[in-house]
This record gives C-alpha cells, structure tokens and sequence, in this order.
C-alpha cells in the first residue's frame, strides 16, 4: 500500500503540495486530474524520492521513503514510473533499454535480464523491435518502451505522470490499451492523466487537485460524470 | 663542384622519418594525456558549482586563449630559470597536453551537459545508483554527442605540434625548416611535409568517419 500523510511540500516560497492525504490499496488504480501546476507530478516525485517533503509522511509497503535510513535506490525498484517524456536511452536498443536495470541495478546475469526484458516487450506489444534504436521508433512506441523498462524490475507500483500528454493524437489509444491491460492485470497504479475516459473507465477511483490539495476523490466514474466539488464541475467543464 | 647547398637525397630520408615520428609521438602523448584530463575536468565541471566552475573557468580559458607558442616559450623558460630545465620533448609534452586539456574539457562538459536532467531521472526511477546513472547513460550519450567535436580538437592537436619546434623539438616541421636552409627547395619540401601530416592525420579522421557512422542509429 502506498499511503500519503498529510504531505507538504514547497519550491522556495512557493508551496506546491499543501497537506495531500492518499491512501493505495495493493491492485488499485487511482487516477490524479487537475489544472496545470496544481501539484500532480510533484506528488509523484516525492512518493519516488525523486524530490524531498517538507512535513508529513509517505509510507510504501510501510517503509517511510523520507526517512534519512531508507535506502532510496532499493525503494525505487519497487516503484516503476513512467514519465511525460518517454526518454528512451538513444545508445541502446529497445531490448538493451529493458535489461539495463534488471542486469545492473538486481545484478542478474545478462541472459535472465534479456529473457525478462524480451518478455516485457512482448507484453506491451513491441516483440517484434527487440533490436531497433528506440529513436527510429515512434513516440508511442517509445512509451510502450519505457513502460515495458519499468516493468522489467517487476515493481509492485506504476506512477505514471501523462504519459500520453507529449504522443500525437492518433499514438494516444496505443498508449492507453497498455495501461489498461495492465490495469486488468491488477497492477496497482497512480496515473497523472488529462484522459477523461481513461480516468472514468480504467481506474477505480479519481481525485481532483487544485491547488496543492485534493479538492474531491471518489468513485471513478461518480468524479468525473457527477462531481460533487464546484471547483471539480468547473475544471470538467473546461476540459470537456 | 663545391656548393654552400647540398640537394635533397635519399640520405635525408632518416632525418625526415625521425621527424614524422617526434610529430606522431607527441601528439599521441597530447592527445591521450589531453583527452583524459579533459574528461575528468570536463566532468567536474558539469557537476560543480558556480563557483568552482567560475575558478576553473577562467584558468581554462587563459590555456585557451593565450597563444600555444607564446605559452611554449613562457614555460620552457621559466623551467629553465628555475634551475631545471627539461627537455624539450618533455616540456613541449607538458604544455601540449594542457593545451588540449583545456579544449577537451570544454567539449566534454557540453556533452555531459547535453544529456538531460529528465533522462537521468529517469534512470534513477529504475533504482539506479547516481555513479550507475553516470556511467551507464551519462557518459555513453554525452560522449557520443561530442565525438565529432574530439576529433576536430584531436586534428588540429597534430598541426598544432609543429608550434613545439620553437624551444627545440626536433618534429617534423624543424625537420624541414633544416633541410631547406641547407638545401634551398623549400617548395619541394614544404609539399613534401604537407602530405606527410595528411598521412598522419588521415588514419584519424578515417577512424574517427568510420565511428561516426557506426554510432549514427
Ligand atoms: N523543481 C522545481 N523547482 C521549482 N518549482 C517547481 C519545480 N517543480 C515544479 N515546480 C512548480 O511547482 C508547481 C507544481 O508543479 P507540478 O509539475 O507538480 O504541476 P502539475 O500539476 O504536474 O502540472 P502539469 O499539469 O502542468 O504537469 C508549478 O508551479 C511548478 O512551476
Ligand atoms: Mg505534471
């Protein structure tokens, strides 16, 4: 379970996350909606240690991932992320991309980690790129990768942050097919989305942030076909 | 008939050959010393603060900017006063191999630098350890992004050792300069120096089109 304390955070002067509560249940998928800079990636951030908190408290399988003794390299293995930008990495083939981190970071031998990483691409439907550059692919193709990187250190979590956002309009469904099969699978996810659909039909529950807060969660499809906070009815409004 | 001019002949071929080698040699040394050193600054530096960089930056630039000859002469003369003089193989190394220090680091800075932040982040979110991080994607990409520029820095590297003649370096070009003064074909010679640079430099910049294509992916 991940469960997110009452966390605060700031840049400076500016305070990006004011006092965000969310609790994950292990097979969850929750999506985060919300106007730019209200705090959506940041929160990803900090639930991967990627950026620091300022008070309150996230907890991962009840590890404190804040905690000066938590070894951070270890907790991110169990949290895979996908990001805005797919970064494939350009000197490597898709197939080298997936092993990298299963070879290098769990130290297998380079035959388990290719086996795992082949199966992965497989999974999302690139089986047959396995020794292509990733920059001769295209940018759903290179999603798909970097989903199939993540999935390749089999982490209990995905935090996917728009990963749709930056893909031409007809790479979207692409995209969004994987997560939903993986979703069904019973991956236990926290994606950031501008994807109405998505949210209502793939994940089980759905919360509005505004401003540094979660304004409304609930129910997937109750948030997002009847929400119940003026400010979620207005920011559905404008994004339909 | 006795004349104050000996003409070119096959005798002078050692001479010549000896002076291939002393060019081919101390570029070598510039080169690897260069291109080392220069990794290491020039990694420091996309790291470091701005102070330091500010520090390190100036210094760089005076290697730079100051002329190589004026840059020889300074400190083999200095070497000298100081009451150990070197030789000039030794000294012309030395000065050589800062100088490319100081254009390699700059040119591995910017392809240090030229690998993005979010790209790291990325690699740090499969668990990847920061040192990881650096050597399985930072150094690989940043290094192939300034390949071309190390093989423009390495090139003229080899021109530029023709400058060690002045404190005594016997390399190719103080080769030639002696077998014209007592020979008087300077054009038969000059032309002569100029291709054996070419064949010097071509097994580089051979190389160097043949690893350009293999990375072009
Ligand atoms: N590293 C940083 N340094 C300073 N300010 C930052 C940093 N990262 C984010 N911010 C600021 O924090 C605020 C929230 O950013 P965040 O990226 O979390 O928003 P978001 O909800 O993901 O927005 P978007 O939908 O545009 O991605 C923004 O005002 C942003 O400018
Ligand atoms: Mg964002």
């Amino acid at each position: 379970m991940i469960s997110v304390q009452n966390v605060h955070k700031s840049f400076g002067d500016l305070e990006v996350l004011k006092g965000v509560s969310l609790d994950v249940q292990k097979g969850e998928v929750v999506s985060v909606i919300g106007g730019s800079g209200s705090g959506k990636s940041t929160l990803l951030y900090c639930i991967n240690a990627i950026e620091t908190i300022n008070s309150g408290k996230i907890l991962v399988d009840d590890v404190d991932v804040h905690a000066k003794s938590t070894n951070k390299d270890k907790l991110r293995q169990k949290l895979g992320m996908v990001f805005q930008q797919w970064n494939s990495f350009p000197h490597m083939t898709v197939l080298e991309n997936a092993a990298l981190a299963p070879r290098i970071v769990k130290k297998m031998s380079k035959e388990e980690a290719m086996e795992i990483a082949k199966k992965e691409l497989e999974h999302v439907g690139l089986g047959d790129k396995l020794d292509v550059y990733p920059t001769k692919m295209s940018g759903g193709q290179q999603q798909r990768l970097a989903i199939a990187r993540a999935l390749a250190m089999k982490p209990d979590y995905m935090l996917l942050d728009e990963v749709t956002s930056a893909l031409d309009p007809e790479l979207v469904g692409e995209v969004l097919d994987t997560l939903r099969l993986l979703a069904e699978e019973g991956m236990t996810m926290i994606c950031v989305t501008h994807e109405m659909g998505f949210a209502r039909d793939v994940s089980d529950r759905v919360a509005y942030f505004h401003q540094g807060v979660i304004a409304e969660i609930g129910e997937a499809r109750q948030v997002i076909t009847d929400p119940q906070n003026p400010l979620t009815q207005k920011f559905l409004s404008k994004v339909r | 008939m006795n004349s104050l001019f000996t003409p070119l002949s096959w005798s002078d071929s050692g001479l010549i050959l000896t002076g291939v080698w002393n060019t081919v040699i101390i570029s070598v040394v510039a080169i690897v010393v260069g291109t080392i050193l220069g990794l290491i600054v020039g990694f420091a530096r996309s790291e470091s603060n701005k102070v330091v960089n500010a520090v390190f930056g100036s210094l760089l630039d005076v290697l730079r900017s100051v002329p190589l000859i004026i840059q020889l002469i300074l400190f083999s003369t200095f070497m000298g006063a100081a009451g150990s003089p070197l030789a000039p193989f030794v000294a012309g190394s030395i000065v050589l191999s800062l100088y490319t220090m100081a254009f390699m680091a700059e040119v591995f800075r910017g392809g240090f630098e030229s690998v993005s932040p979010s790209m790291q982040t990325a690699a740090r979110s499969l668990g990847m350890t920061k040192w990881q991080t650096i050597y399985h994607i930072r150094l690989p990409i940043g290094l192939r992004a300034v390949f071309p520029s190390w093989l423009g820095v390495s090139l003229s590297v080899i021109k530029d050792s023709a400058l060690v003649s002045v404190i005594g370096y016997m390399e190719l070009l103080r080769t030639s300069e002696q077998l014209i003064s007592r020979t008087q074909q300077p054009l038969e010679i000059l032309i002569g120096v100029g291709i054996f640079y070419f064949i010097i430099s071509y097994p580089l910049s051979y190389y160097g089109r043949y690893v350009e294509r293999k990375m072009a992916i």
